[in-house]
């Protein structure tokens, strides 16, 4: 075993039982997905991407949304920050993504933490296309 | 931290996100990361300029 995935491993369809893990995993960790599928370079790139993404929204006083039904967009909003998975529930646990409406970056930081989660969205969607020999 | 600093960070991000999604080879990858984050960019540049006029 020398950790690559050849190509017929790669395009094998997968249980069902295994892809729906591998969605999980994909959802908890961006990228752990595609690292699981041997896909190394893509889970790489997505594994620093995304936590870094979120992290600049964070950094840029962002706000991770609550889910409120009364307010479609908010909730909407919400939806697509939980997308992040791991890092989603680190930073709710400590406290981070208050947001901070006043500031002149806040737009973008809200542009930067729900764009990541939806981006990640993506990521989990290709690698279940992957797992299903779809690709 | 400049706002257009900012967009150029936020376009070259989602834009290594697509090609990398899109594209399998790394020089593929690059090709269309590269003209993701050139539309991206041009087309801010040309939406902010069309809307400079506007009495906002």
């Amino acid at each position: 075993m020398n950790g690559r995935a050849t190509t017929a491993e790669k395009s094998r369809p997968r249980e069902r039982g295994s892809v729906a893990l591998l969605a999980v995993a994909g959802w908890a960790v961006p990228g752990a997905a595609h690292l699981w599928l041997g896909r190394r370079q893509k889970g790489l790139v997505f594994i620093v991407a995304l936590p870094l993404m979120f992290a600049i929204g964070l950094l840029l006083q962002g706000r991770l949304f609550p889910f409120e039904p009364s307010q479609p967009l908010v909730a909407l909003a919400a939806i697509a920050d939980v997308g992040l998975g791991v890092p989603y529930l680190v930073a709710k646990a400590f406290g981070l993504g208050a947001g901070r409406v006043t500031a002149s970056v806040y737009e973008y930081g809200n542009a930067f933490l729900i764009v990541a989660g939806l981006l990640n969205f993506l990521v989990v969607l290709d690698a279940y296309d992957i797992a299903v020999g779809r690709k | 931290m400049t706002h257009f600093l900012l967009l150029l960070l936020f376009a070259f991000f989602v834009s290594l996100v697509f090609a990398v999604l899109m594209r399998d080879e790394p020089r593929e990858q690059l090709r269309t990361g590269g003209l993701f984050f050139g539309a991206f960019v041009g087309a801010a540049l040309a939406i902010g300029w069309l809307m400079y006029p506007l009495p906002l």
